[in-house]
Parts: structure tokens; sequence; C-alpha cells
């Protein structure tokens, strides 16, 4: 009896060491994933915190108020909302063709020797620091357009109603058109690799099947890789969004720091994290620090609305799939 | 036999911790204004290379060099908006300039060569606040003639990030016309018009000015002649047209009375015959009454030191040495920092 005992015992201790681990194990993970809960809320509400006082004398029409104007402590965050949508939707509208066309050729057409190096470049692309960008957009690109794109670009559109107004005014190089443009440069990496990632995971069974039937390229991929990828391509393509939302140092440089709206998209114009970047060192203590909060806070706002929809599209995708 | 081998140790540790002590130099902080940066780092290059005492300055901006003082987080802070008395009284504080500089207007017209543009306040004024919208108007043309103008668009560069360099020049355009007080304001940051482009620092600005046909801007002195860039000659309270240079940035203190509280008299547009008319100073700020005697006496002893020693470096950097007789009242006031 006394042989019996200490196997089933030394089990007991065993499986209980076991639980203790795990359960240690949980707790500790727990921690660090409440950590990131209670920065993130941290965050928010030091913002609330700092922006009180702006809403308190603007109230919520501080959100569609087009007016910054320092000196006589009056802020709207409409003219710095206005420049960031528009900008990332200008980004959008240029990276995201581009992008599908290098994942596209990168999964479905390009040579098998071609495809590391060629992988491998626009992932360097991505890790370029923005600034470089900036520089960049600011001392190559904006001279450049200016001369040979603007100019062009006014006699081309001529005096279409609408339209002509978009590229109205004087050819500064700078402004919100220039921004979008070198956004979407810094977006397109991101948003071609994650496209190239998740066309790769469409079955070779699926693909060879319809080439096997006879469809060309351009079927398979807008019947098969598609509808199978669409998830992903969304969840890329919202990555670039937030990415080109919440830049910064680039925009600075290239979109003329100017707050006001004007239909041009060759005016110059403000986003929010250009304003705060440019206004934060020297803002005065008061209403302009609490407006600059809460243009923060609604960056932050911004910036969770498009991961809720994203979140929505996505999982509407998978039950429109029948997954 | 225990005891007194602990004591031992005691004591030379605390014979090592003393002469550790003696051995560091006393390390002085201050923050603030980035328009000095350069200047203060060089001095602080110079004076540690000297004496072995090391300062460190931050530049993260004039309001938050203010704010840094006043939580006590540094040994002093450094702003080109300088503080008024009332303020001074409130926190305890001693307000001395250190250094000038001046701001000027510089341009981007083909055909103009730099110079030869003459503008009073008046029309400067307008120009930046969006009204004179063309380079060939009638005021302009008034003031130039001879000079064929262009018929070009202006587009005013201006700062986008809140500085010294625009608190300067927006109180000088205000005091020229009401009408840029009331449209644009003075402060580190303002209301530009609608023909504006925003850069970052005088090199954004400089760069926004050097890219744009038409462009008008405004930044240092020493920024524009270190890009070499076209320049105006503006025209000062004596009415004589005056072309931007360190000397008339001097001529413009000379005649300025800085036996005020603060030692912050208004140095735009000054009567002397030869002075600019858009010159200003940049200020240091530390505690009457400081918590650590040391730091405090680092403090003074590195301005002091500073104004002796460092005059041609400023004037090396593009900035103006504060006349002989101002740096004399500066010592005076610095010995209220105990």
């Amino acid at each position: 009896m006394s042989v019996a005992t200490p196997p089933i015992d030394l089990h007991a201790a065993q499986v209980r060491k076991f639980k203790l681990q795990d359960m240690f194990f949980h707790q500790v993970t727990l921690l660090f994933a409440f950590i990131v809960l209670a920065a993130l809320a941290g965050i928010l509400i030091s913002l609330a915190i700092e922006a009180m006082p702006a809403f308190r004398q603007f109230g919520l029409s501080f959100l569609w108020t087009n007016v910054w104007n320092v000196p006589e402590d009056q802020f709207g965050a409409l003219s710095a909302i206005y420049g960031t949508v528009v900008t990332s939707i200008i980004a959008l509208v240029i990276a995201v063709p581009i992008s599908f066309g290098i994942a596209l050729f990168l999964t479905e057409t390009c040579p098998a020797w071609m495809r590391r190096p060629l992988g491998t470049a626009i992932e360097l692309l991505a890790g370029v620091p923005s600034i470089i960008y900036g520089i960049w957009g600011l001392f190559v690109f904006a001279p450049l357009f200016s001369k040979y794109v603007q100019p062009y670009l006014q006699t081309a559109v001529g005096d279409t109603p609408i339209i002509s107004g978009w590229f109205a005014g004087a050819p500064i190089g700078i402004g919100i058109l220039t921004a979008g443009i070198v956004l979407s440069l810094m977006v397109i990496p991101f948003v071609a690799s994650v496209m190239r990632d998740v066309f790769e995971t469409v079955p070779p069974q699926l693909k060879e099947s319809a080439y096997g039937v006879g469809c060309t390229t351009w079927e398979v991929v807008t019947h098969i890789v598609l509808p199978y990828t669409r998830v992903g391509v969304i969840g890329g393509i919202m990555l670039g969004l937030g990415r080109a939302l919440g830049e910064t140092m680039a925009v600075t440089f290239v979109i003329g720091n100017a707050n006001r709206i004007v239909g041009s998209l060759f005016a110059p114009g403000t986003s929010i994290a250009s304003t705060l970047a440019n206004e934060f060192g020297e803002a005065d203590p008061g209403l302009h620090i609490s407006s600059l909060f809460a243009l923060g806070l609604v960056l932050f706002v911004i910036t969770f609305i498009v991961l809720a929809i994203s979140q929505w599209l996505i999982k509407r995708g998978i039950a429109k799939q029948g997954i | 036999m225990h005891a007194t081998r602990t004591l031992l140790k005691l004591s030379t540790l605390a014979a090592a911790m003393s002469l550790s002590l003696s051995a560091l130099a006393i390390d002085v902080t201050g923050a603030g204004a980035t328009f000095p940066y350069a200047v203060y780092t060089k001095w602080a290059e110079a004076y540690k290379a000297a004496t072995g005492n090391q300062v460190n300055y931050q530049g993260i901006g004039s309001s938050g060099g203010i704010k840094q003082i006043k939580a006590k987080t540094v040994d002093f802070g450094g702003t080109d908006a300088p503080l008024k008395e009332a303020d001074l009284d409130a926190a305890g504080l001693t307000q001395v300039p250190t250094v000038m500089g001046g701001v000027t207007i510089v341009i981007n017209v083909p055909g103009i060569e730099s110079g030869k543009l003459k503008l009073d306040g008046a029309t400067a004024a307008d120009m930046f606040r969006g009204t004179i919208k063309k380079w060939n108007d009638p005021a302009i043309a008034k003031l130039n003639p001879g000079v064929k103008l262009p018929d070009l668009a202006v587009t005013v560069a201006h700062r986008s990030d809140g500085s010294g360099t625009t608190y300067a020049f927006s109180h000088y355009l205000s005091k020229q016309s009401m009408g840029f007080m009331r449209d644009v304001g003075a402060g580190t940051t303002v209301n530009w018009p609608a023909n504006g482009v925003g850069g970052k620092g005088n090199p954004g600005v400089a760069a926004n000015v050097q890219k744009i046909s038409g462009a008008i801007g405004y930044v240092d002195i020493a920024d524009a002649m270190k890009n070499k860039m076209d320049f105006v000659a503006l025209k000062n309270k004596a009415g004589n047209y005056i072309v931007p240079n360190q000397d008339a940035v001097a001529d413009a203190a000379a005649g300025a009375n800085f036996k005020v509280k603060g030692m912050a008299p208004d140095l735009l547009d000054q009567s002397h015959k030869n002075a600019w008319p858009i010159t200003s100073a940049t200020y240091i700020l530390a505690y009457e009454k400081g918590s650590d005697a040391s730091r405090q006496k680092g403090v003074v002893d590195f301005f002091t030191w500073s104004l002796k020693n460092g005059q041609k470096m400023a004037e090396e950097l593009g900035f103006v040495p504060l006349p002989a007789s101002v740096v004399k009242m500066v010592e005076a006031e610095m010995k209220n920092i105990k």
C-alpha cells in the first residue's frame, strides 16, 4: 500500500503544480492585457480632462466651427478635420488601386525570381521614417509638382464646373493635394504587403481549378481571389487609412499649414496631427492648449470610428461568405 | 574590532563621497525658447571647457520654458515673450535679457534684387494681412519709383509653429497698422490671411519663400543671411530705409531704456536713425529665492561668464550682443538670483 500511494500523490501534486502554473500564467498575461487597456483608458481620460475647458467654452459646435484664431481665443476643429479626412481620402484613392496592382502582380503574374527582391523592396519602403517623406515632398516633389503638374492640371480641367474649383488657385506646390499624394506613397507599402499576404492565402486548388475550366487571370482574381480574401483586403485598406489619418511629420511639411477650408485641393490646409505638431510647443496656457487637446481627442475618436467601421465591414463580409 | 572596521569603512565611504561631491561640477539645467538655443548651447560648450561646469539647455519653446520654471523643474527658463512685471512679482522671478536678434522680411520676386525693394511698415502690414494681393499694387509702386513690379500674386509665407519670431514680427506690424492688429493680431501664433502658407521653423519659412514665386515672408536675420535670401529695405521710425544687419539691430537697442523691472523695453520701431525696426531680445527667468543655492549660483555664474566671454560667439551665430551698458545692468540685476 505504501508502495502504491506515492505515485498517485506525486501525480496529484504535479497536477496541482500545473494548475498553479496555469493559473499564474493566466493571471500574468491577463495583467499584461489590462496594462494596455489601462493605458488606453488613461490616455482617453487625460485627453478628455485637458479638453474639458475647450468643450465647455465652445460646446459641441467646436467640431463644426471653421475658425482657428489664436490671438482672439476662438477655436473650432472643422478645418483640421476637413484636412485630415480629405488628405486621407486622396491618399486612399491613389494608394488602393496601385497597391492592388502591386499585390496582384507579385502573387499572380510575377516571374518567380523577381518575387522576393520586389517584395522586399516594397516592405523596405514601409520602414522609411516619415520625416524623410516630408523632406522629399517639400524639397523635391513640391517644386516639380508646381512646375510641371499643377499648371497642366489647371489647363486640362479648364472651366469644367465643380472640378475646375478643385484645382483653382496659385500653383505653389504645397497644399492638400500634395499632402494626399505624399501620404499615398507612405500608405502603399502597408496596403500592398497586407494584400499580397492575404492573396497568398488563397488555396492553389481553387485557383488551379478556375484556370482549368478556362478562366482568364482577371476572372480568377475577381471571382476567386477577391471574394476569398475580401476581409483581409479591407483590413489592409483600413490599416492604410489609420496610418494616413495619424501621419504627422510628412504632412506638416507639405500641407501648407493654414487653418482654413478652401475648396481647392491646391490650397494650403491643415490636419489635426500637423496642427498639434505645429502649435503645441508654444501654445498659450488656457483655451489654446485645451483646444489642442480637444483636437487630439477628436483624432482619437475618428480613428476609433474607422476601426469600428472596418470591424463591422469585416464581420459583414464573413457573414456573406457564410463561413 | 568589528565595530571599528565598520566605522573605518563608513569614514572612507564618507570621505570618498565628499571627494566625489567636490569633484562633481554644478550641473545647471534650463529650458525654453528655441530662438537662443544655438547661442546657449555654444556658450555652454565653451563654459564647460573653461570651468568644467555643465549647463544643459533644452529648446522646448517659450511657453514651455515659462511653464517649466514655474513648475521648478529647471534652474532657469528661456522666453522670447517677456513676462510682465506683475507676473514676475507674483511668481518671485527675475528676468534679464541675454542676447538680441532681428526679424527681416524676405521676398522672392523675379527681377527684383535683394535690398532693392522698399517697404514701409503700413504697406508691409497690408501685404501680410492679405489686402495687398498683387506685387504691382499702387501702394508698393508708390514707394518704389523706377522698380519694375510684376503682375504676380502675393503669397504670404509664415510660421506654422508658435514662435518668438512671429511674436516680434506680429507686434511690429500691429503697431504699424490697426487693420493688421484687427485681422491678424499679435502673438506667438496668429491668424494669417487666406493667401498664406505655413512652414515649420525659420528654415521652413525660408524654404517656402525660396520655392514660391511671389512669396513674402519673415525670418530671423541670421537665417536670411545663412540662406542668402532676398530681403527688403524697411523704413524705420526716423524715416530711413534700412537694410537688415547686426549693427542696425544694435543701434535699436542703444536708444532703449532697460531700466525697468523685467528689463524688457519695447525694442520695436526705435527712433535711432539707423535702427532696424524689428528688433527683439530673448530673456531668461530664474527664481529670486531658489531652493538650491549652488544651482542658483550656477545660473548666475554661467550667464555672467557668457556675457563677458561669449559675445563674439553670439555674433558669429547671427545674434546681436547686448550693449555694454545693458550687460552691466544685467549683472547687477542677476544679484537678485540667490
